[in-house]
């Protein structure tokens, strides 16, 4: 390999604190995303995002042209008070004490040899849990050593390959059925092979947008308190609260307001007016307990058209989030669930807890969060969706195929339009889609394909340059071997 | 073998555009006439079948070259046409619209100043030196180049370039010729070219406007003679006759001095015959079609999607040496054989190279040729050609009855003789539609009689065969190298572990799972006869195991007779599939032995089941393959699946109908809880219709209601099924299967017992059909559980007319379903692998594309082969910690 190879990196962290998309990730730190320069160590875009929803007010000037990933956040957002930076609930406290002199000793043990975080803080916790086990960590410690040293993967593996047969061979066993019930009873989510073609495809919205929405200290104990959240949050249209009848005799509409619905989402008839008042071409006033809406140039068709402008006035909450549910979930508080995403806003508003709200729509997550997160969130999201079928397919392939879909920082789609469409190879593109196009424009740039990949290997008859076919070994049977040293 | 150097490699395939200068020095000939061939069938001399551009007929001999084709090989040669006027390439017209529209008509020069192109061109080469795209970068250049009124440099106005259609171009609305356009695309210089994405090396624009056309080789375009001995002509042949034909029109009315009208008619005509000749489906033109009325086929078809040159000539080839047939099933096999017919055996050949240590066995080999076979006789392999090169030149004898012996005693070192199969031969062996790796697997091959393929039915998971007339493929493997891979990559024995999810996939099932469970089910025991007779099955030649007396007659445990396949060292303790997942569960004090205890490999207490032997999840095989290697895996697998058989076949074991029987006590309790459901279910609906029902929060009444009686109907089923599995025992070989994992499960059987349960269409009650209802049987606006697809009855009670209708609108569905998720899933993993083929793990543990990018710092994060790794973990903890407290 003459190539620049930027330094391994394994620098064994806890990181499982920084996330605050994923819950079940392997440790990602190795993770990033590698072009053929040399990686350059951009601030995560992650924690940018973090920083700049938490602590709000300045923003870091160096690193603004960083393509469309990094999404600027509008500073001044009126009227939001100062929010002060508060610490993630998921952080654990301080690892006991036990914890960390077995991890002392572990350190000693192992000396230079490496082990997975997972690995290590698994046999500490054992360790902590039953003395036996802590006498005997220095075997144990060995034993882990040589079975890990044991099942590491060969080099030259064609992994690519087995992942894309491990996700797609149980493909014909998944369900086609769109509709599922799945976590919250009450929310539709695309499920089975349609989804997990939506994740692949990179979709620019998922077909069922949908959010878990965490909550932050007090609001997720308050019920009152996670329910004015979950007000502010859903969209309410003027026929959600009210009747809107029409009086084609005299030409005005009238709004009565539904009390009940109106208290229950925290709105006053004041509200309504303001709303509506800001419709062009018309002149509202409250008259008793309704709101008489006149128009500014009176006419019968002009008063159909201001009448579905009025049914569907957005009187309160955020675009896109159709519906919420407020679940009480055990250990948690108060969650809510929407259909309907926009993570952009929602992170925004006081109470909700940046680091653990989710969404389904993963280019949602890489404006917002960057595209680590992204890659965090295709893995769970694939994962999740092959698991929830009963299939068991390892982590490490759907790692391989969020890794490559992030690999260039934006979050390309497994097909002509992405990930295939951009191979270096021209035959290989030729072979996949649109054959003729390929070839055109290759002898019009004047393109040469190396042979390296797969593809081109098979169609022009040599050796492909993976697993044993990568070992350019030969023996010449002529020439005998040279005796004595 | 002898002889074989190293191969050359292509280093790398370059891409460029023929100019007219190269079309006609590599042209053999220039070609006139229209015509192919001359009366007498012998091809003309400058016509489209000219013998200097190769020659189809065997025995014949290229005039260019002076080979032949066949052996020797000509390459074939091209022709050229010149053409009158010049066209437009269909495959070019964007770059040359583009090179229009940002080009000056006058001078040539990219419409922007030399200021900002030296931007873009510095932008270029540094976004190629960064491996990045470019393609924003030409779009900008063209739509900036296009705002410029007038040349920076001369002034001229620049017009508007409209392409109209496939291949024809206005400025300002004036058509502009083909030959306008390439004068125009000349005056372009040669270094405003890169920033219009045409690289100088390899393209000049104008020559994406044709003056000469190149005529493939005959041996591109093969005319064919049918019985009638008529010749048909290649699609290509008939597409240039057509070129050629216009293009004479064209010259010859041209010269004549003809109105500008008909010269104009004839150059379109011929615009449109050499688009189609180029692409036959070019959006915006009639396709040429065959006199049939058959589009014609021409270049772009050729190459193009799944039937062309691409995807089924190149990346997918055609090979010999292999065979295929129906499969059926012999349990007596083992997992890394194959039963071969003795018909096939004798056809498909190895090449072996006859050596001082094998000469006598080579000769022996060809002179059983000349045996007689007498029906009864045991198959012996026979050799069908001999090999051997003279000065280089190969020499091919066939071996028949009467020379066989000749050629025996001709027989020299260095010939290759090639000897049909005979036992423990390896071949690979190949199911499709071949999803993973698993799907093309090494086995050693038995020669038998009768006509299929026969395997251990543990290989079916791998290969997802059944036996309703499957069929499958085997290869041959002709060359040590590839025997040698076989061998130690894939044969199946190295295969039973999943890259998948790090599982076993090869176990036993069905059958072997129900001997298993009866043989160690509570305390089974078996007299000696019967003992010998199951460990006899699979040829045990260990200790006896344990003899117990009582009451004078002698016994064997079955879990002891199970015990004599465990090595001595297995200690394992999990839960077995027939488990009750009690609300706490004792472990080892399991009261319904559903706990499996092994010590030192001696079943101690459990079930053996499909969590200790099935495909998917067999713990024991997963343990016996990890610590004691893949060999060992493969006997226990053999010998487990066998002593299984035996189990079942000493002990007797059937179902039929009369396992789904259930007391008329049972009926009656199924029949009381679903008229309860019924109740319930009107209840729901009165109350709809009252409008009393409470909505769901988020829901429609509508939605609310159907879901409440979706609930209602599954508990019914499940309470139907409950009752019924209390009915029936373990005594119940149904339920055995069911317990065991061996097949079906209590779904299926409370289903044919108790009752069917809810049809449902995407997911809801089935609600479509007439208006307002589901069948004419019931009434308008009906939503009781019947009317909407509740089906009551079991299947063995059988179902009534309007259930059965039901019934099966919610199997049509699974019908459709499956179909259409079969090509859905199957164009996700075409796509996959395109994207992921190229990925491979370094010797430093990154995981690379070939091109050198890096995808992964670390392969998934740990370095950990799937295969290898506990059901994804990378060590498994639990097992070390485990065996070091085992040590004391
Ligand atoms: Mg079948
Ligand atoms: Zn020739
Ligand atoms: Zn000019
Ligand atoms: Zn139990």
């Amino acid at each position: 390999m003459a190539k620049t190879v930027p330094k391994k990196k394994i620098t064994p962290k806890k990181t499982e604190k920084k996330k605050p998309v994923v819950q079940k990730s392997i440790s990602s730190k190795t993770k990033k995303p590698a072009v053929k320069t040399e990686s350059k160590s951009k601030p995560s875009p992650m924690k940018k995002g973090k920083e700049v929803k938490s602590v709000t007010k300045k923003k870091k000037p160096s690193e603004e042209k960083k393509g469309p990933l990094v999404v600027e956040k509008k500073i001044e957002k009126k009227k939001e008070p100062e929010r002060t930076f508060v610490p993630p609930p998921t952080k654990k406290e301080e690892e006991p004490k036990e914890y960390k002199t077995i991890r002392t000793e572990i350190n000693k043990i192992m000396k230079n040899k490496y082990l997975p975080i997972s690995i290590i803080d698994g046999i500490i916790e054992r360790a902590a849990r039953d003395k036996k086990i802590e006498a005997k960590i220095k075997n144990i410690i060995e034993k882990a050593l040589e079975e890990y040293t044991k099942n590491l993967i060969d080099p030259t593996e064609a992994c690519g390959m087995i992942s894309a047969q491990s996700i797609g061979e149980p493909g014909t066993q998944m369900t086609m059925r769109t509709f599922h019930y799945a976590g919250v009873a009450e929310i539709n989510v695309t499920l089975g092979l349609p989804r997990l073609i939506e994740i692949v495809d990179a979709r620019s919205t998922p077909s069922t947008p949908m959010m878990n929405i965490y909550l932050r200290d007090e609001y997720r104990i308050n019920p009152d308190l996670a329910k004015e959240i979950a007000n502010k949050i859903e969209i309410t249209r003027l026929t959600d609260v009210a009747d809107i009848e029409m009086d084609l005799v005299n030409i005005f509409i009238s709004i009565k307001p539904n009390k009940k619905t109106m208290e229950k989402k925290g709105i006053t008839i004041e509200d309504l007016l303001e709303r509506i008042q800001s419709v062009r071409k018309l002149s509202a006033k409250i008259e008793k307990e309704n709101i008489k809406v006149t128009l500014d140039e009176p006419g019968y068709k002009a008063l159909q058209n201001t009448n579905e402008t009025l049914k569907n006035l957005k009187i309160k909450g955020i675009d896109g989030i159709k519906r919420v549910i407020i679940r009480k979930e055990p250990n948690e508080g108060y969650v809510i669930y929407s259909e309907g995403s926009n993570l952009k806003e929602v992170l925004d508003i006081e109470g909700v807890d940046p680091y653990r709200t989710t969404t389904n729509d993963i280019h949602a997550i890489a404006r917002e969060l960057g595209i680590e997160a992204a890659r965090n969130m295709i893995i769970q999201e694939a994962y999740s969706t092959l698991s929830e079928q009963g299939l068991n397919v390892d982590m490490r392939h759907i790692m391989l195929v969020a890794d490559v879909m992030t690999a260039d920082g934006t979050v390309r789609a497994i097909g002509r339009h992405g990930v295939s469409g951009e191979k270096s190879s021209v035959l290989s593109r030729a072979a996949f889609e649109i054959t003729v196009n390929h070839l055109l424009l290759a002898s019009q740039r004047g393109e040469s394909d190396e042979l390296n990949g797969v593809a081109e290997n098979i169609i022009v008859g040599q050796p492909v340059n993976l697993g044993t076919g990568a070992i350019e070994l030969v023996m010449n049977p002529k020439k005998p071997k040279q005796k004595g040293k | 073998m002898a002889g074989r150097n190293i191969t050359k490699k292509i280093g790398a395939l370059e891409f460029s555009v023929l100019s007219p200068n190269e079309i006609r020095k590599m042209s053999a000939t220039k070609v006139i006439t229209a015509d192919t061939y001359d009366d007498d069938g012998f091809p003309i001399t400058m016509g489209l079948m000219d013998q200097r551009l190769s020659v189809i007929e065997p025995g014949l001999r290229c005039k260019t070259c002076g080979l032949k084709v066949g052996k020797d090989k000509c390459p074939g040669h091209f022709g050229h046409i010149d053409l009158a006027m010049p066209v437009i390439h269909v495959g070019f017209v964007k770059t040359i619209r583009n090179s229009l529209r940002a080009t000056c008509r006058k001078c040539g020069r990219i419409l922007l100043t030399d200021k900002e192109l030296e931007e873009h061109r510095k932008t270029i080469i540094k976004n190629n030196n960064e491996g990045r795209d470019n393609a924003y970068i030409f779009k900008t250049i063209i739509s900036s180049a296009v705002k410029t009124e007038g040349c920076p440099r001369c002034g001229t106005q620049s017009g508007k370039i409209d392409l109209d259609k496939p291949t024809s171009f206005r400025e300002n609305g004036k058509k502009l010729t083909p030959t306008e356009i390439r004068e125009w695309l000349e005056k372009i210089p040669d270094e405003d070219l890169p920033l219009l994405d045409i690289n100088v090396k390899s393209a000049r624009p104008e020559w994406m406007v044709l003056t000469v056309l190149p005529v493939p080789p005959v041996t591109v375009r093969p005319s064919v003679t049918l019985e009638s001995g008529e010749r048909s002509e290649d699609d290509l042949t008939h597409k240039l006759v057509d070129v050629i034909r216009i293009n004479q029109r064209l010259q010859e009315n041209r010269d004549a001095g003809a109105p500008q009208l008909i010269v104009e008619d004839l150059w379109e005509l011929l615009q449109y015959h050499v688009t189609t000749y180029l692409d036959n489906q070019t959006s915006g033109i009639p396709p040429a079609r065959h006199r049939s009325g058959r589009p014609l086929k021409t270049l772009a078809q050729r190459l193009k999607g799944k039937e062309g040159r691409f995807r089924s000539n190149l990346s997918g080839k055609r090979v010999n040496f292999s065979a295929r047939t129906v499969i059926s099933p012999d349990p007596n096999l083992s997992i890394n054989e194959i039963g071969v017919p003795k018909e096939i055996a004798r056809e498909l050949t190895l090449p072996v190279r006859v050596t001082t240590q094998n000469l006598e066995w080579c000769k022996n080999l060809i002179k059983q040729t000349a045996a007689v076979e007498k029906p009864g006789d045991n198959y012996r392999p026979r050799v069908n050609y001999v090999k051997r090169f003279r000065e280089g030149v190969e020499q091919r004898m066939k071996v028949t009855e009467k020379n066989a012996d000749d050629i025996a005693e001709k027989l020299e070192l260095g010939f290759i003789i090639e000897r049909q199969l005979m036992d423990g031969d390896i071949a690979l062996f190949n199911r499709q539609p071949s999803l993973h790796r698993m799907s093309m697997m090494a086995h050693r091959i038995k020669v038998m009689p009768n006509r299929s393929f026969r395997f251990n039915l543990s290989v079916c998971p791998p290969y997802n065969a059944d036996f309703d007339g499957d069929e499958m493929n085997l290869h041959l493997l002709q060359g040590e190298e590839a025997k040698a891979e076989a061998e130690i990559l894939m044969k199946v024995q190295e295969n039973l572990m999943s890259p998948r999810f790090g599982g076993v996939i090869i176990g036993g099932l069905h059958d072997h799972i129900s001997g298993c469970f009866l043989l160690t089910y509570k305390d089974k025991t078996f007299s000696k006869e019967k003992t010998s007779e199951i460990l006899a099955t699979f040829k045990y030649k260990g200790k006896f195991p344990e003899i117990h007396e009582e009451n004078g007659e002698s016994f064997i445990y079955g879990k002891d007779i199970f015990s004599v396949l465990l090595p001595k060292d297995l200690s394992i303790e999990y839960k077995a599939k027939a488990c009750f997942h009690c609300e706490v569960c004792e472990a080892a004090n399991c009261p319904n032995g559903a706990y499996v205890v092994v010590k030192n490999g001696k079943l101690k207490q459990g079930i053996v089941d499909e969590n200790s032997i099935g495909s998917f999840k067999g713990r024991i095989v997963e343990r016996i393959i990890r610590d004691h290697g893949t060999a060992a895996g493969r006997i226990f697998i053999d010998d487990v699946t066998r002593l299984g058989i035996a189990v079942v076949t000493v002990i007797g074991f059937t179902t039929s109908i009369d396992d789904e029987d259930i007391p008329n006590e049972a009926k009656r309790q199924i029949g009381e809880g679903l008229q309860k459901a019924q109740n319930k279910i009107n209840t729901l609906v009165t109350a709809y219709e009252h409008g009393e029902l409470e909505s769901l929060p988020g829901r429609s009444l509508e939605e609310t209601l159907e879901m409440e009686i979706m609930r209602v109907t599954g508990r019914a089923r499940d309470m139907a099924g409950e009752i019924a599995s209390k009915y029936l025992g373990l005594n119940n070989s149904a339920v055995i299967m069911a317990k065991s994992g061996a097949r079906g499960s209590m779904l299926n059987l409370s289903q044919m017992s108790g009752c069917v349960g809810q049809q449902a269409v995407r997911g809801e009650r089935i609600s479509r059909g007439y208006k307002y209802r589901t069948l004419p049987h019931f009434k308008k606006g009906d939503l009781g559980a019947s009317a909407k697809g509740f089906v009551a009855n079991s299947y063995k009670s059988g179902l009534n007319p309007t259930e059965y209708f039901f019934h099966s609108m919610g199997g049509r569905e699974g019908l459709v379903d499956t179909a259409v998720r079969t090509s859905r899933s199957g164009y996700m993993q075409r796509r996959l692998v395109n994207a992921l083929e190229d990925l491979k793990v370094e010797s430093d543990g990154t995981v690379r594309h070939t091109g050198g990018e890096i995808i992964q710092f670390m392969y998934g994060d740990d370095g950990v082969d799937p295969t290898r790794s506990t059901t994804g973990k990378a060590v498994d903890l639990d097992r070390i910690i485990y065996d070091v407290k085992q040590e004391g």
